[in-house]
């Protein structure tokens, strides 16, 4: 696969330490990093916000900022030390030697520039090509980045293109040069899964084709286990453990390592039966790191005299090349599991509070050009909603699955009012609200059906203190009317989200995202609310943090009997909080049933791609392969007969083309909108599979039995 | 517990703020600079009642036009020399200071909460309601400003409640432009859905929500305005549109020595030194609290 034998690396990090001055003086970003690439390598960098990682790639550019510095140690590039080039020969390598992707394609690429123009001004000025022949390798490339019709797309600006489509723009431009080293920022984090599964082939086959090495950034562990050979784990400033990916996945030796792993929803767990176990505590600011071993204060195996000293990298015996920072890693039982066993009570579910009847929601186009009226195009419609029909039962958690624009926000605004449907009823507990506007429904009603928001940074007003937010929820929705009791109130849902009450006078940027986030379910849950729509709560959020916000969530809507409809396209957090599950596809319905009938076959093909496209972090999972191709449709223009067909892999024939697919009822409720005969969709193998792995006793994860996960339903 | 607290200070009172804000200050030489000058103007205006000066209306008719350091009929200094009428220069500046703060100080208030309110409703509420206040605002700017001023004021009369309202009418639609653009980029917030979610009025949503948020740039643009609104009134005072004679004033103490040419070159240079230095003051505290807000 790469040869490690070859004499140089392309690039050594030696005891590197990295600090940034601001205000309040030196604040040490990266401490004592070590990482050796080797030729062909492709290496991942993993850890949450804050760790250091994308720091670590921005010193390999050398590209800091006004602030940051290198305060110790080396970077060897191809032998040679960078830290110590001038400006002059590191613009001959940037771009050219190393090049670096980065996580939003849209603020990466020039707006102003045709793509063309900016893929030939790399050859241009690092080759002093000519701009004919500059042209014929950039089409090139653009083809092997799988791009269709290159031609196009060298003429398209960058607003023109989909955000996977900039995204092979930008890997083609890193390409372009055949740098010796590609340093990948989370380049797929602001990408659809399905766009997502597709880019994280083609960084595969780059660095099969090419031997380009890369160093992969990313907090996501699945997408490191599908692009990378060795792992280095940070956090806070420290590398905690590396080693090759099998050694970190299989057997890892540091508590962080083994902490991360616990709180992401792996298949196999489960929110009754096997929760996720969170990090207590949270990163520490690098002012006050402790001293010794930074992972300390949040660690459960802490021994005092022994890891509040420096611990250097220690090699795992018997395993060469893994090494983790921890004294106590030989000692340590790593085949105990926090939380094992845990089991909660099963979520009671009661009758239908929320019902959504043949909904349908277009929202009117209208285009008063000249050209526009002759070609009968002065009105259209884009049609965000198709005929929603779902219901959601007392305490119930039910999953709107899809990507963007497949019509989920639309329905989410229907339902808070914002928006009204053109057509069908939405009722909760009975009343129709579908049309009727959130100024006109009674406080009460606002109260009883509230919204979590996606970006807790974004949801808390900055001006005002935390509490006085939740206070006027209490208020504004007739919970309580005196001052003390709206307080009293007030103190009563910080206990709810486990904040301390204290945090009420804070402001909202003195708190931390996911404290941040628990405000926003306080502000929720303020107005007793019966129905509560989750807006992608924890996908703005580090791995640690959400398991800490998933098991939040699932605590209160046992307390309170809350009906939860979860919006959110990470399919991994939806097998594990929800009950049933609702697939969207350009405004339709593609598939509806319980969590264990939509996640085992029978599937519908997009279910299936969808499944297959979501990375998991388990090296004993074996996934079937499917990557979609083309581009989402727009929902102004949608393709005849089956929303799916234009990208779908099991497309059957003309009848795709023509006919909208019958709704096919698979029994239990469970209901696909496909074409293909009930026999095929019956015939179809799970997408995840369990494979025999020979180190059954290392890997933790690996306690369930090796059958399709989860067990397929009745049906 | 899961999350615990985030170390950080006490809550500190608005003074203390106000302390550590100046302490900020300190990292931007050109801010400190301004403030510098702002302060020299401020504190001699609102020390004048009590400084030992000879009352700027009092006329020495032996002093016409003296020159700096001249000696009084009863033995007090001239040290800035006197005007046409033989009042004492130094006097008059230090009283026109407190009249600058006052006037130019009410103006700028008028035009931002004019300003604020027009732009906070074209921006949140859009639609109709931007396209009528916009075009209004560019009306007004489209007109050429001294025209208006010569229009406002010489139509009816030259009091400090006609100056600020024309200060207002044309400094506000510069000062909504600004909010509105604010507000354009702080209504797509989630807070701001949030409200809207939990059905809060629009009138809620633009004062509680959304102006508290636009603070930072208005206070900087503020340092700015209140600048040009200095030089506004002078130059008002120098077209004989200001404030109303006898009180001293910058604008009119120019325009009554200007008269005289070479003889009234101290005269004039005083007050002309005055307004420079005092906008100057403005304008780089509004640099310094622009470079220190951008730093991290």
């Amino acid at each position: 696969m790469h040869d490690t034998k070859s004499s140089i690396p392309v690039l050594e990090c030696k005891d590197l330490c990295i600090s940034y001055y601001t205000r309040g003086g030196e604040v040490p970003a990266v401490v004592d990093f070590n990482l050796t690439v080797m030729p062909g390598e492709a290496v991942g960098l993993v850890g949450e916000s804050g760790c250091g990682k994308s720091t670590v790639a921005l010193a390999i550019m050398r590209h800091m900022g006004r602030n940051g510095a290198i305060t110790g140690g080396s970077i060897k590039f191809m032998g040679r030390d960078i830290t110590s080039l001038s400006e002059e020969e590191l613009r001959s390598i940037r771009g050219s030697q190393i090049a670096m992707v980065y996580q939003e394609p849209m603020a990466s690429l020039n707006p102003s520039m045709r793509a063309g123009d900016q893929l030939n001004e790399v050859l241009m000025i690092h080759q002093d090509m000519n701009e004919q022949k500059a042209r014929q390798r950039s089409m090139a490339l653009l083809a092997k980045v799988r791009l269709p019709d290159p031609e196009r797309i060298m003429l398209a600006y960058p607003h023109q293109l989909s955000g996977g489509q900039q995204q092979r723009v930008l890997i083609a431009m890193a390409l372009l040069s055949n740098p010796k080293l590609l340093l990948l920022d989370e380049p797929t984090t602001a990408l659809d899964v399905t766009v997502e599964a597709g880019i994280i082939e083609l960084i595969k086959e780059i660095s099969r084709e090419f031997g380009t090495s890369m160093i992969y950034i990313s907090h996501n562990l699945g997408l490191i286990l599908e692009t990378c050979h060795k792992v280095t784990v940070m956090y806070s400033g420290h590398a905690v453990e590396t080693g090759s990916v099998k050694q970190v996945f299989d057997m890892m030796r540091h508590p962080y390592t083994r902490g991360l792993f616990d709180s992401i929803p792996l298949p196999g767990t489960d929110r009754i039966s096997r929760p996720l176990v969170p990090i207590r505590g949270q990163l520490p600011l690098p002012a006050d790191r402790p001293a010794g071993c930074s992972f300390s204060p949040r660690c459960d195996y802490f021994q005092k005299g022994r890891c509040d000293k420096p611990i250097p990298m220690l090699p795992i015996g018997g395993d060469p090349g893994h090494e983790a920072r921890c004294v106590r890693h030989e000692e340590i039982d790593w085949s105990f599991r926090k939380g094992a066993g845990q089991s909660q009570e099963p979520m009671s579910i009661g009758g239908p509070v929320l019902e959504v009847e043949h909904m349908r929601k277009y929202y009117e186009l209208k285009d008063h050009s000249i050209a526009a009226w002759y070609r009968g195009l002065g009105r259209r419609f884009v049609k965000a909603n198709e005929k929603l029909d779902f219901v959601a039962r007392e305490g119930e958690t039910v999953a709107i699955v899809g990507e963007s624009g497949c019509g989920k926000t639309t329905f989410a605004k229907v339902l808070m009012g914002l928006e009204s449907a053109s057509e069908g009823h939405v009722k909760i507990q009975g009343r129709d609200i579908a049309n009727l506007p959130v100024q006109k429904r009674d406080p009460k009603l606002i109260g009883s059906l509230q919204l979590i928001f996606q970006n807790p940074f974004e949801t808390l007003n900055p001006s005002h203190t935390v509490g006085s937010q939740v206070a006027r929820v209490i208020k504004k929705f007739g919970v309580a009317t005196k001052p003390d009791e709206i307080q009293r109130r007030m103190f009563e849902m910080f206990d709810l989200v486990k904040l301390p009450r204290e945090f009420a006078y804070r402001k909202p940027r003195q708190l931390s995202g996911g404290q941040k986030q628990r405000i926003g379910i306080a502000r929720a849950f303020g107005g007793k609310a019966t129905v509560i729509v989750a807006d992608e709560p924890v996908s703005a959020l580090d791995v640690s943090v959400q398991a800490a916000i998933t098991g939040l969530l699932t605590d209160i809507q046992r307390k309170k009997h809350t009906t939860m409809i979860f919006i959110s396209h990470d399919l991994s957090v939806v097998r594990y909080l929800a009950d049933r599950v609702v697939v969207m596809y350009l405004g339709h319905i593609m598939e509806q049933g319980t969590v264990d009938q939509v996640f085992a076959p029978p599937y519908h093909p997009y279910t299936e791609a969808l499944l297959s496209a979501v990375p998991i972090a388990d090296t004993s999972v074996k996934k079937k392969h499917i990557v979609l191709k083309g581009e989402l449709p727009s929902p102004i223009n949608p393709p005849p007969g089956c929303p799916f067909q234009t990208r779908c892999h099991r497309k059957i024939g003309e009848i795709c083309e023509t006919q909208m697919p019958p709704e096919r009822d698979m029994g239990n409720g469970h209901h696909i909108l496909c074409h293909l005969p009930e026999e095929v969709l019956r015939s179809m193998e799970p997408v995840i599979a369990f494979g025999r792995g020979g180190d059954e006793a290392k890997s933790p994860m690996r306690s369930q039995p090796a059958t399709p996960v989860p067990v397929p339903g009745k049906g | 517990m899961t999350d615990q607290a985030l170390p950080l200070p006490a809550r500190r009172s608005s003074v203390e703020k106000l302390i550590k804000t100046v302490g900020l200050m300190r990292e931007s030489r050109i801010g400190m600079f301004g403030l510098a000058l702002v302060l020299f103007w401020l504190i001699l205006a609102l020390v004048a009642p009590i400084l030992p000066l000879i009352p700027p209306l009092k006329q020495f008719s032996s002093h016409l036009l003296a020159w700096p350091l001249t000696e009084g009929p009863d033995g007090a200094y001239f040290w800035l020399g006197t005007d046409d009428l033989g009042r004492d220069l130094l006097s008059r500046l230090i009283w026109g200071a407190r009249r600058v703060f006052i006037w130019a100080g009410l103006a700028t208030l008028s035009a931002y909460t004019t300003g604020m309110f027009m732009g906070v409703a074209a921006g949140y509420l859009g639609g109709r309601w931007d396209d009528v206040l916009s075009f209004i605002g560019n009306l007004v700017m489209s007109f050429p400003l001294i025209v208006l001023y010569l229009i406002i004021i010489g139509r009816f009369g030259a009091t400090p409640l006609n100056i600020i309202v024309a200060v207002t009418l044309a400094t506000g639609p510069q000062v909504m432009r600004i909010v509105r653009g604010i507000v354009l980029d702080l209504k797509t917030r989630d807070y701001i859905a949030a409200a809207q979610v939990r059905g809060e009025q629009p009138l809620y949503i633009m004062l509680v929500e959304l102006l508290p948020n636009a603070r930072g740039p208005l206070i900087v643009d503020a340092c700015l305005r209140m600048g040009y609104v200095t030089i506004t009134i002078a130059l008002l005072g120098y077209l004989g549109l200001g404030l109303p004679p006898p009180e001293p004033d910058w604008g009119s103490m120019i325009n009554a020595a200007q008269k005289f040419g070479s003889f009234g070159a101290n005269a004039m240079l005083w007050p002309a030194i005055a307004v420079s230095t005092m906008v100057l003051g403005l304008n780089m505290l509004a640099d310094g609290l622009r470079e220190i807000s951008l730093r991290d």
